[in-house]
């Protein structure tokens, strides 16, 4: 997708864009605000200032409604967020991305306050799948991969702190990163929960999603934990394959608890990468377990006072479970975040054997849109809560992944993630990018 | 695994939610109430998880504050 202003012109990239949402975003609901004509001139400025293009040139994007873009109110889903002052500037992320050439064309739909795996918005209406448009796009971040998955952006900014990229990139089918925690700066994001929150790309090709990646990288000191590691970008060694690589597939909770084919579709990357090992993450249930306490807590004591003023005003099914959260002790708390340091170190030690390991991203494929229940092993579980049931042992440590889109048979896709030790993203994406080319991995454009 | 705490009761957990609620200031609409307890229930269950799993006393919580 790079490289695109250089023969044609950012400007007509960017028209080519906003007219494909004009067009078709009606039917997805991907997009809560169009910045047409700030596009435009961002564009138009590229064009005409003759300077070498970035290494995103031309590249139209759009970011989840909870990254700050200068003049909007950054909503975080909510209602009453809107009511906020629009924000003053761009969030770090969106001004990295411009700086690298790219062209921010609006902000999409998501789940209130981040709090959600569905893709549903009371008040935005839900974002739909591309792929099918009575299904959940997944969230929160279902406005970013329904917008990449439809094809009216290539690149889209979401966010994960319990699964909020891979879940939505799994349902739509396309390839999300969530970087190692404090990898990527959050300043000038709207934050759920500070202790898990992280942001990331999102995109149809393995090399877009890595050129963003590298674009997106550096220390930032708006950010209290954004780390102070320097950038190590990995676009130029993305074709070096696995070869050395110890890939394992991850068993036990991993394993159970999901559909055959949500299985069938790990099976499918181990056999490419001929990875035959199988590794038992410790205590993944409790590392759960421990991420979903922690963020009851952290989420209701950020929006304690809203609770108490505005509660008609949120989601309900945000709502109930914010008050749930306000109500439990701080022992609970502390006690989940001293056992995220017995998994960290015990994730470590696994890392020691093992370099990538391979797991479900969602226990199924995309569920119907309103869908409350679904069934797991015989135990009929909520879906709001329970789609990342996968993803949230790996994010509660800040592990970097890619989900990775696979397309089993003409139905729906699914994913798989493609975890790799703290600040290894070059594995993740390399393993990635050759799971692309075999053709293994793929994330087409929806036909709508 | 040898040093489980008792789950508490279903009625300990709605008097804790009730208490808590009031301690807090907040209002919860009684057609609110039942999701509010079915997901304090949720939260208690795999906070039971993590307060089974016993731990060394050394070990201290993931968030590190560094000045």
């Amino acid at each position: 997708m790079s490289g695109l202003s250089g023969k044609i012109g950012t400007r007509a990239v960017v028209d080519a864009a906003l007219a494909r949402i004009d067009a078709l975003n009606p039917k997805v609901n991907a997009f809560t605000d169009i910045v047409a004509a700030r596009a435009r001139a961002t564009a138009e400025r590229l064009d005409t200032i003759g300077a070498k293009p970035g290494p995103l040139a031309g590249m139209p994007f759009a970011v989840k409604n909870l990254i700050d873009v200068a003049g909007l109110p950054t909503r975080a889903g909510s209602r009453i967020n809107r009511e906020r002052r629009p924000a003053a500037r761009d969030a770090t992320l969106v001004r990295r991305l411009e700086e690298a050439g790219a062209v921010l064309v609006g902000a999409l739909n998501m789940g209130e306050y981040a709090y959600d795996f569905t893709g549903e918005n009371v008040h935005d209406g839900p974002s739909r799948n591309p792929h099918a448009l009575d299904r959940m796009s997944g969230g929160s971040s279902g406005g970013s991969a329904a917008a990449v998955a439809a094809g009216l952006v290539p690149l889209a900014l979401g966010s994960d702190t319990n699964g909020s990229i891979r879940v939505p990139s799994a349902l739509c089918g396309i390839f999300g990163l969530k970087a190692t925690f404090g990898r990527l700066s959050r300043a000038g994001s709207f934050p759920f929960v500070a202790s898990l929150d992280h942001l990331g790309p999102m995109a149809r090709s393995v090399a877009d999603l890595a050129r963003a990646y590298d674009a997106l990288l550096g220390p930032d000191p708006d950010d209290l934990c954004a780390t102070e590691r320097p950038a190590e970008p990995v676009a130029q060694d993305l074709d070096a394959g696995c070869r050395g690589l110890r890939i394992a597939v991850a068993g036990g909770y991993f394993a159970r608890q999901a559909e055959p084919d949500a299985l069938a579709a790990v099976d499918a990357v181990a056999k490419a990468l001929d990875a035959r090992q199988t590794v038992e993450l410790p205590e993944a249930a409790r590392a759960r377990a421990s991420a979903y306490v922690i963020t009851a807590a952290e989420s209701a004591a950020l929006h304690l006072e809203r609770l108490r003023t505005r509660a008609q005003d949120f989601d309900p099914a945000v709502r109930d479970r914010l008050i749930a959260g306000a109500t439990i002790p701080a022992a609970w708390v502390i006690r989940a975040q001293r056992f995220r340091r017995w998994y960290h170190a015990k994730m470590a030690e696994l890392f020691r054997s093992v370099d990538i390991i391979l797991a479900p991203a969602t226990p199924c494929r995309a569920p119907l849109i309103g869908q409350a229940n679904f069934t797991l092993e015989g135990r009929t579980l909520p879906v709001r809560p329970n789609l990342g049931i996968f993803t949230q042992p790996i994010s509660f440590i800040g592990l970097p992944v890619v989900a990775v889109p696979m397309w089993l048979d003409k139905g729906l896709p699914l994913g798989v993630q493609i975890i790799a030790a703290h600040w290894r993203e070059d594995r993740a994406l390399r393993v990635a990018r050759t799971l692309e080319r075999a053709g293994v991995a793929r994330a087409p454009v929806a036909p709508l | 695994m040898t040093d489980t705490v008792p789950l508490p009761s279903d009625d300990a957990r709605a008097a804790a939610l009730d208490a808590a609620i009031a301690l807090l200031g907040l209002v919860v609409a009684p057609e609110w109430r039942i999701s509010v307890l079915a997901h304090m229930n949720v939260t208690a269950e795999a906070a039971q998880l993590v307060l089974d799993f016993p731990l060394d006393d050394e070990l201290e919580p993931a968030p590190v504050f560094r000045p």
